[in-house]
């Protein structure tokens, strides 16, 4: 799976007790076998002092998309949700969803990558 | 005229008159100062019960061990835990689980889940700082972590402070020297 374009700005995460930020992108999806499936498909650390704006273009998964099971295949409703963990210096660790999600369909068919 | 003396010999005035103090101290005194003793430890042991009650976790505070969830943790870091059974586990999550039929405690994150209807939850973990999943660490044959395995879900941290304990597992003699001051300090102590 590939993505056009993912813009992050993170600088009003970012405060003087953030460490890290833990982002990941997971796709959530329902099927026969099992009523709730979370796959993490790309995650990215990034460090207090990193550039906080990020400009994620045609990205491919970081890893592979499978299910346990068939269910992927044309499997109309796969949500894709961008969250973060958010790594104090000291304190607590929230594990934050970001608000609006985008809703797309597994096709019908696939190219199963061969190279690893 | 005559002169009443304190029996016994005279040690030299100093600071850290030591062997004076336990010889004046009778047995009454000691057995008060062992009794005030074990009522700490039981105390402190009381408290690591409670927070075991309130956190549903058998561990609610955990040193982490290994550089595989770095840069978020380090070796030496604490992590205090929570396992509530309604919390359901879900990706991104970070875990605190222990391989069947082993000791050690891993810290990592979870990458994929898959729950059925009936709440059955099966799920896999990744250090952030690993190239591969944690498959590898798995029981022979197993592919997935279950609720059962799991000790918590880290929810706060601090770091450095578990140093002390990984200090006195790997340099066994610093920790008998810490209990030994420790047992002197409490034994002499004068209340005042």
């Amino acid at each position: 799976m590939i993505y056009s374009l993912i813009c992050l700005h993170l600088e009003n995460i970012f405060d003087w007790n953030v460490k890290q930020l833990f982002l990941y992108l997971s796709a959530e999806y329902s099927t026969k076998n099992n009523a709730l499936n979370q796959v993490v498909l790309w995650d990215k650390i990034v460090l207090r002092g990193d550039n906080p704006k990020l400009l994620l273009k045609d990205m491919k998964t970081k890893y592979f998309f499978f299910d346990d099971g068939n269910g992927l295949k044309g499997n109309r409703n796969v949500t894709l949700t961008l969250s973060w963990n958010v790594v104090p210096n000291a304190g607590i660790l929230p594990l934050v969803t970001g608000s609006g999600h985008v809703s797309v369909p597994f096709p019908d068919t696939y190219e199963i990558m061969k190279s690893y | 005229m005559v002169r009443a003396g304190v029996v016994g010999t005279h040690l030299p005035t100093s600071g850290l008159d030591i062997f004076g103090d336990l010889r004046k101290m009778n047995k009454r005194q000691l057995y008060y100062q062992v009794l005030n003793f074990a009522m700490i430890v039981s105390s402190a042991l009381m408290i690591w019960k409670g927070l075991i009650v309130l956190t549903g976790s058998e561990s609610p505070i955990v040193v982490v061990l290994s550089g595989s969830m770095e840069p978020a943790f380090h070796r030496g870091d604490l992590l205090f835990l929570t396992n509530f059974r309604e919390d359901p586990i879900r990706a991104g999550e970070i875990v605190v689980f222990k391989v069947e039929g082993r000791d050690i405690p891993i810290v990592h994150r979870v990458i994929k889940v898959h729950e059925k209807d009936n709440g059955d939850i099966k799920f896999l973990t990744k250090g952030d700082n690993n190239e591969v999943d944690d498959r590898g660490l798995y029981k022979e044959g197993q592919n997935w972590l279950e609720k059962k395995d799991v000790v918590g879900r880290a929810r706060g941290f601090l770091p450095y402070v578990g140093m002390v304990t990984i200090i006195m597992n790997d340099y066994p003699k610093f920790k008998y020297a810490l209990l030994a001051i420790m047992g002197a300090y409490v034994l002499l102590k004068r209340e005042s």
